[in-house]
């Protein structure tokens, strides 16, 4: 059916700009961890509470270790998700686990919090013959179907027309569930975005998608990645529930993420959250962010850390203690050491693992491509190593 | 024949026909599969290939996307990953190219880079592909070759009503993503008998269409036509041609064309897509590492010119019978 065309007619020649909706940021949480004049604080009880601080400062905790981990050399690449972490915490906490997640590669937050364990974490950062994504894939591109995550692909936006078409298939077969979708400023750029929110929105889809809005693309920033104001304003664009909020104050994007998760699933439609935050480290290992900005700049920013934040407020609940925090970190530390020391000394996966999985089934001339690299290398067997072994 | 359809009720379609039925018997029989693309709901697609299916299966089972062909392939891949079997629609496959990412980088490395955690295996892709339309650079392009390149995905291209539903059938049952390309110009013009029934022909294995003694030719989808007429003018001037139609390009059955090759000791590829980095070339290269020594002639290529697609000059940039001929001519007089 056409749709009807029921604006207004005026006779007054005049053009809109985004000055016309200036869509606001929800706050709750202040940075002494007392509430904003007026907020209320969702649903978040103590037990829960305790758990996504106990998983932010653990991320926290393996970020810092696997960064330095890859300046000495034992790791090619990783991504941190530091200054983050709320907006991840607080997203992940509102989903039930049978909903899919599909994340860019900074949301290994919510991983930790469906159970992912630190083994599991090392064996896919140290590609051995443990990580269920057979070591295809550069560090962070982590997957799981037992805890419906999936696996994350290096294109970007790519999972956001999936995520449509995931929640869609979650309806049509009658599941009670729906789909968490992750991507950053950045990727809202491509096509994909666009192509992803028009359709959830035109063929209703069960979808909440979260804009983690940090300030920059590798080095760009929002202000030379978008005019308009912001990735929220899209989302009314295309017809979609859409919120703003602190991506810093875990209460703010728990009670919207709450909210979206309930509108998804009950009218069937997708929601845009766009989480406001910063990313304090570098893109990645690759990346040195002094080149294009200021260490006053990023200074301001750890001023409102997200962690910091929560345990001030938890303190105040009287759930919290500052000595606490000491232990936690420390036992996470040998944990995650003592994690890495044994994945980086698994063995590879097997040399056959080359041509299983690109279809169901080996083809014939798979088959044959690899019977000849095998006799090849058996030939020069000093030659050839996997990646990471060897002292690479 | 496949066994067992022998016996089915068949009844007279053409190849877009074939293609309804097969999208029809695929939608009867399980639940799962969703037909989606650009005005295949009511409509029923630009070609009539979706006809009906939305009245009967309902609008959650086949509908209108917005027009987005990268949002198409994005959606199907989400819907395959969740255990629903999408055919999704490109109108042309001249519009696949936004899409390229979510197959090449997407769907051919699911299964892959997760694994095995996930697949979108029920995934398939059906686009109308070819010349002989009138239909200029953006309506007759043949794009099959960018999709061989791709490790990961099947592609497979039926030259008649009775292929276009059996395959079609295979495709859409198949573990693996499918890139289905349908010859739209003899949608109407191929005709015959095609079972009313359920019936799949196996991906990956060729057809031997006629056999011969002094050489191969092969080819796929509309240039059978072609091909089939350049053999027939052959044999008025007694030459015995062998003819392969591949029907599925990745994985290619080059077992049945070498063993064709190691009997005629000559072999003529031919395709409507551009001569350079054209899949005849891929063709050419196996089949000479595997019958080197049976071959009484360079392996000849017969394709379209390496321009876009004319529109006035048509006729003349097509590989067409007589092309054929002329080259089964010089390869027997090599």
């Amino acid at each position: 059916m056409a749709i009807d065309n029921h604006a207004e007619v005026t006779s007054s020649l005049a053009f809109l700009d985004s000055a016309a909706l200036r869509i606001p940021t929800l706050s709750l949480l202040q940075a002494d961890g007392s509430l904003t004049t007026g907020a209320k604080a969702p649903p978040l009880h103590q037990k829960l509470a305790e758990k996504l601080y106990r998983d932010m400062l653990y991320i926290r905790c393996l970020d810092e270790r696997m960064v330095g981990a890859q300046r000495q050399g034992r790791l090619s690449f990783y991504l941190t998700c530091t200054g983050e972490e709320a907006a991840v915490a607080g997203t992940i906490a509102a989903f039930q686990p049978e909903d899919m997640v599909m994340a860019q590669y900074r949301e290994q937050l919510a991983l930790r919090f469906r159970g992912f364990s630190t083994a599991e974490f090392m064996n896919q950062l140290f590609s051995n013959a443990q990580d269920v994504g057979k070591g295809r894939q550069m560090p962070v591109h982590y997957g799981s179907r037992k805890l419906n995550f999936m696996t994350i692909s290096s294109p970007l936006a790519t999972q956001i027309p999936q995520a449509a078409g995931y929640a869609y298939g979650q309806k049509l077969s009658g599941q009670d569930a729906c789909t968490l979708c992750y991507f950053g400023e950045g990727a809202a750029s491509e096509g994909d975005f666009h192509a992803g929110l028009n359709m959830a929105a035109v063929l209703n889809c069960p979808v909440v998608f979260v804009a983690r809005n940090n300030g920059y693309a590798i080095s760009t920033p929002a202000s030379e990645q978008y005019a308009g104001d912001g990735i929220a304003a899209r989302g009314i664009g295309y017809g979609i529930k859409t919120i703003r909020v602190d991506g810093n104050d875990i209460l703010a994007v728990y009670a919207a993420a709450l909210e979206a998760r309930k509108i998804a699933l009950n009218n069937s439609c997708p929601v845009l959250i766009e989480t406001m935050s910063y990313r304090l480290g570098a893109h990645s290992t690759s990346d040195d962010p002094s080149g294009y900005r200021s260490a006053e700049e990023e200074q301001q920013w750890r001023q409102k850390d997200p962690i910091t934040r929560m345990k001030n407020w938890l303190i105040k609940q009287q759930w919290w203690q500052e000595e606490v925090d000491q232990e936690l970190q420390k036992s996470f530390r040998s944990e995650i050491l003592q994690e890495l020391k044994a994945a980086e000394k698994r063995p590879k996966p097997a040399l056959d693992t080359l041509i299983s999985d690109v279809y169901k089934t080996p083809p014939a001339h798979l088959l044959r491509q690899l019977t000849d690299l095998e006799s090849h290398v058996a030939k020069y067997p000093e030659s050839y190593q996997m990646h990471g072994e060897g002292g690479r | 024949m496949i066994e067992g359809v022998q016996e089915m009720k068949t009844s007279r379609m053409n190849l877009l026909q074939a293609v309804n039925s097969a999208l029809d018997t695929a939608m009867s029989g399980d639940q799962r599969v969703v037909c989606l693309g650009e005005d295949i709901g009511k409509f029923g697609g630009v070609f009539r290939a979706t006809s009906h299916l939305q009245e009967k299966y309902g609008k959650q089972r086949c509908f209108n996307t917005p027009l987005t062909e990268q949002g198409i392939l994005g959606f199907a891949i989400g819907l395959a990953a969740q255990g629903s079997v999408p055919v999704a629609e490109i109108q042309f496959a001249d519009y696949i190219f936004p899409a390229f990412d979510q197959i090449v980088n997407e769907a051919a490395k699911y299964r892959y880079r997760s694994g095995d955690e996930f697949n979108c295996g029920g995934l398939t892709v059906r686009a109308p592909y070819g010349g002989g339309i009138d239909g200029g650079l953006y309506h007759s392009q043949s794009p099959e070759a960018y999709f061989c390149h791709t490790p990961g995905l099947k592609v497979v291209i039926p030259s008649s009503a009775y292929q276009a539903k059996g395959l079609l059938l295979a495709a859409i049952r198949d573990p693996d993503p499918v890139i289905f390309f349908e010859p739209k110009a003899i949608y109407r013009a191929s005709v015959g008998e095609v079972p009313e029934g359920d019936y799949e022909i196996p991906l990956g294995v060729a057809e031997v269409v006629l056999e011969g003694s002094d050489i191969t030719l092969v080819g796929w989808g509309a240039q059978m036509v072609q091909i089939n007429k350049a053999a027939e003018m052959a044999a008025t001037v007694g030459i015995s041609c062998e003819v392969i139609d591949l029907r599925s390009l990745l994985p290619w059955d080059q077992q049945t064309v070498a063993d064709s090759v190691t009997k005629t000791g000559r072999l003529l590829v031919s395709h409507e897509a551009p001569l350079t980095g054209g899949f005849a070339g891929e063709i050419a290269a196996t089949i000479q590492e595997q019958c080197f020594l049976s071959l009484e002639a360079p392996i000849s290529r017969v394709t379209g010119v390496d321009t876009p697609f004319p529109l006035v000059q048509e006729a003349y940039y097509l590989p067409d019978h007589l092309k054929i001929y002329e080259a089964i001519v010089a390869s027997l007089a090599y």
